[in-house]
């Protein structure tokens, strides 16, 4: 059957045909919708882990157990499972394994930029890189056969334009994989030193043979060209921007399988044209594989290291006509991203800039608490960075530091890196302050449930971790929970832990204001008779409050009535819009 | 066919992908090789958001450009501005004008561009605007303007009606259909 599919949604539709049966992730953008969508089916055992490494040893251990399996994760989601991704690599596996991930050039939801590929050459595994949305779904049933016929783990690594973009596709039904029987054999799967020096050079054979592979695959496929002057080599969504620029008149080597290179097919294709130009985006890994075959590709010195490409850069790199657009002489304000009308965040947010507190930030929707007015939070590194930081931060300043720094870290971000960082404070005894921002649900991916809501991803009851006993019992003495909504509350608790002798961890507790279970109040509007026009009110940078004719005004329509702004106000200018009785 | 490029543009939250689903779906069944390109994650919270939906014989690209654009069809009046360098000479703009302030014109830092319909006009761009906010309450909901605008955008397509009601009909919860086919006809006859 024909469908309009995300790149994302195709992934997990070449997953479950190949009767992938149980999947761990942690939601990242793009890789999210991977395992949404996996979810949806109900022959696959389905979970959000607390993070990547966990998810990857659930997927690892399901295909000792003899079942396929998947874990996904954006490009920095590897860095957290890098740990089993290389001995992995050694153990190998019983029923096949994918791991997608998802790398973000350009970074539209992400803190770096970086190429997941070299992941793919360090681990020694083979990594397929589907170019659109029928790619993703055959590579993931691909993926799978690869892995039990060379007995690894198989990346499927996609990027943001093919995660999240949508093509044609065929689908099929799903099939049933042959039976893998678990057996014992402590040679292959305990990795003691006398175990794994056993192992490597299976690895190592392993990639000769994947050579061999790739020199013989249809993922790496040469497209006919008939100018022979530029011979291109390409893969992913560039290939698209290469097909489109210059449709069949250069020969192509569209490369699926990225890691390993093929060497003989690269050698032959590049003899058979003039000139060989490497288009890839971010770093030069494709190019520095041709360079080792002793190849000159034009590669970086043409594009650009940073950002995604176009058709435009590749028609423009490639002397291709490329017309103008249409242009209007003035200057647009920006839109930056901004936290929502009735963000909880907002008010913790507010209390932490006025009491002048050095924030040490971390890894989610809150981030947006670095930008004006608000501008409170000095740094965000990863996950888990705020809660291990501050305490370096404090050891590194003593007392001046400890009464005036936080870190602020959200409750899925917690449970994924925090802990760990939170154990050291009441371990090695910092007295550092440690805000968790508990909005009840893992916010800026889009609502995933996370092991403190109390509910699994296909919103079933679970289990659910409570965060003031768990920082108890870690031996903080000092926990204490507010609400963000009331500013008076917020400044006395950070004014008191700040001053206290002791760590302390503050929850500051509110679901996210775009939950559907949220109940609102009614919208409040200005009272223009009351206002002043003191700008008190513009100082939390609500994009519902702006200022008309030297008054505050209230979108009703983004309002959700949280009520911050009337309690800054001087003069209660801001009224309910309820009616009364 | 020459691949046709329509860009949705909007400010987050503003409900752009349930457009580009309807259009992907429009297209698809006309028997198009379709592309629609999205946005997802932190640009989503009340950022300038795009969506391109790409058709043809055969479509590589999942992106629109500078100067590809046949189409943008824009929720927000200054987001029309805003990607008025996407548009290819000749281009259509079908705009909704209502205004949405970004941060720095809430900030004071800077002010919200005037007569912006005007100025692009007389920069040399058709420009089909209409208060679709006051189209949608008036069909039923302020969530239906990316319908009304669907129903504006319909103007330019040499396609049946019946082929958008069915796509319409294809991704729209049936019981809001009376309500998006009540906006669509707002849209188009306005």
């Amino acid at each position: 059957m024909k469908n309009l599919m995300l790149g994302n949604a195709a992934a997990a539709r070449g997953l479950y045909e190949a009767g992938c049966a149980v999947v761990s992730s942690y939601p990242g953008t793009p890789s999210t919708e991977i395992t949404e969508e996996l979810a949806k089916y109900d022959e696959v055992y389905c979970e959000w882990a607390p993070n990547e490494k966990v998810a990857m040893e659930v997927a690892f251990g399901a295909s000792l157990a003899g079942k396929r399996s998947f874990c996904g994760m954006k490009h920095v989601g590897l860095n957290v499972a890098a740990d089993p991704l290389f001995t992995i690599s050694y153990t190998g596996v019983n029923a096949g394994m994918v791991i997608a991930v998802a790398d973000d050039p350009g970074m539209h939801s992400s803190q770096n930029e970086q190429d997941s590929r070299h992941y793919a050459k360090a681990a020694k595994l083979p990594m397929l890189e589907p170019s659109d949305s029928r790619d993703a779904l055959t590579f993931a049933k691909q993926a799978y056969a690869l892995s039990e016929a060379f007995d690894c783990p198989v990346f499927l690594k996609m990027c943001t334009r093919v995660a999240h973009s949508q093509s044609l596709v065929e689908t099929s039904d799903r099939i049933t994989p042959p039976e893998k029987p678990y057996e014992k054999n402590i040679a292959k799967y305990v990795m003691m030193p006398g175990n794994a020096i056993r192992r490597h050079p299976i690895v190592e054979e392993r990639t000769r043979k994947l050579v061999a592979f790739a020199e013989e695959t249809d993922l790496n496929r040469i497209e006919a060209g008939a100018d022979h002057s530029i011979g291109i080599i390409t893969s992913s969504t560039s290939y698209q921007y290469v097909k489109e620029v210059c449709g069949d008149k250069y020969p192509v080597l569209k490369l699926g399988m990225v890691w390993p290179l093929p060497e003989k097919k690269i050698r032959d294709f590049a003899a058979s044209v003039e000139k060989l130009i490497v288009v890839e985006e971010l770093d030069p890994f494709i190019e520095e594989h041709c360079r080792n075959l002793g190849l000159n590709p034009v590669g970086k010195e043409l594009f650009p290291l940073l950002g995604e490409l176009s058709q435009t850069i590749v028609a423009e790199k490639l002397g291709m006509p490329h017309e103008a657009g249409a242009k209007l002489d003035e200057t647009i304000p920006a839109r930056p991203p901004v936290m929502c009308a009735g963000c909880p965040h907002r008010g913790l947010f507010y209390t932490l800039n006025r009491n002048k507190c050095t924030v040490l930030g971390d890894i989610g929707c809150y981030t947006l608490g670095a930008v004006a007015p608000l501008a409170a939070i000095e740094m965000t590194a990863c996950m888990g960075a705020s809660v291990s930081a501050i305490h370096g931060f404090n050891k590194a300043r003593g007392a001046e530091s400890e009464h005036k720094t936080v870190a602020v870290i959200g409750d899925s971000t917690f449970m994924h890196s925090g802990m760990t960082g939170l154990a050291n404070i009441a371990y090695n005894q910092s007295n550092s302050t440690v805000i968790i921002l508990d909005n009840s649900i893992t916010g800026m991916t889009g609502h995933q449930q996370n092991p403190t809501t109390g509910y699994n991803i296909k919103g079933d009851p679970a289990g659910k971790i409570d965060l003031e006993s768990l920082c108890r019992a870690m031996g903080f003495n000092r926990v204490r929970v507010v609400d963000p909504y009331d500013l008076k509350q917020c400044d006395e608790a950070v004014k008191e832990e700040l001053k206290a002798d002791e760590p302390s961890v503050i929850i500051s507790r509110r679901p996210c204001a775009l939950l559907k279970y949220v109940k609102h109040k009614a919208p409040l509007r200005v009272n223009a008779d009351k206002c002043i026009g003191c700008k008190s009110c513009m100082r939390i940078g609500c994009p519902a409050i702006s200022m008309k004719n030297g008054k505050a005004r209230v979108d009703e329509t983004l309002c959700v009535g949280c009520g911050i702004c009337g309690q800054l106000c001087p003069k209660d200018a801001f009224e309910s819009t309820e009616k009364e009785g | 066919m020459e691949t046709k490029n329509i860009m949705i543009v909007g400010v987050g939250g503003q409900g752009s992908l349930l457009a580009s689903k309807l259009l992907g779906r429009l297209l698809m069944e006309q028997g198009y090789d379709v592309k629609v390109s999205e946005v997802h994650g932190m640009s989503q919270r009340g950022g300038s958001v795009v969506t391109y939906v790409r058709y043809g014989d055969r479509v590589a690209s999942p992106v629109i450009d500078r100067g590809e654009a046949d189409f943008i069809v824009s929720f927000e009046l200054l987001e029309a501005a805003r990607w008025i360098s996407f548009l290819k000479p000749g281009g259509q703009i079908v705009t909704s004008t209502q205004q949405i302030d970004p941060m720095p014109v809430i900030t004071g830092a800077m002010a919200y561009p005037e007569n912006l319909v005007e100025k692009m006009k007389a920069a040399g761009v058709k420009v089909d605007a209409l208060d679709c906010l006051a189209l949608a309450k008036q069909a039923g909901s302020s969530k239906a303007v990316n319908i009304v605008l669907m129903g504006r955008l319909s103007h330019y397509f040499d396609l049946p009606e019946d082929a958008w009601m069915q796509a319409m009909e294809a991704i729209v919860p049936a019981k809001f259909l009376e309500l998006n086919k009540k906006a669509f006809a707002l849209g188009k006859n306005a």
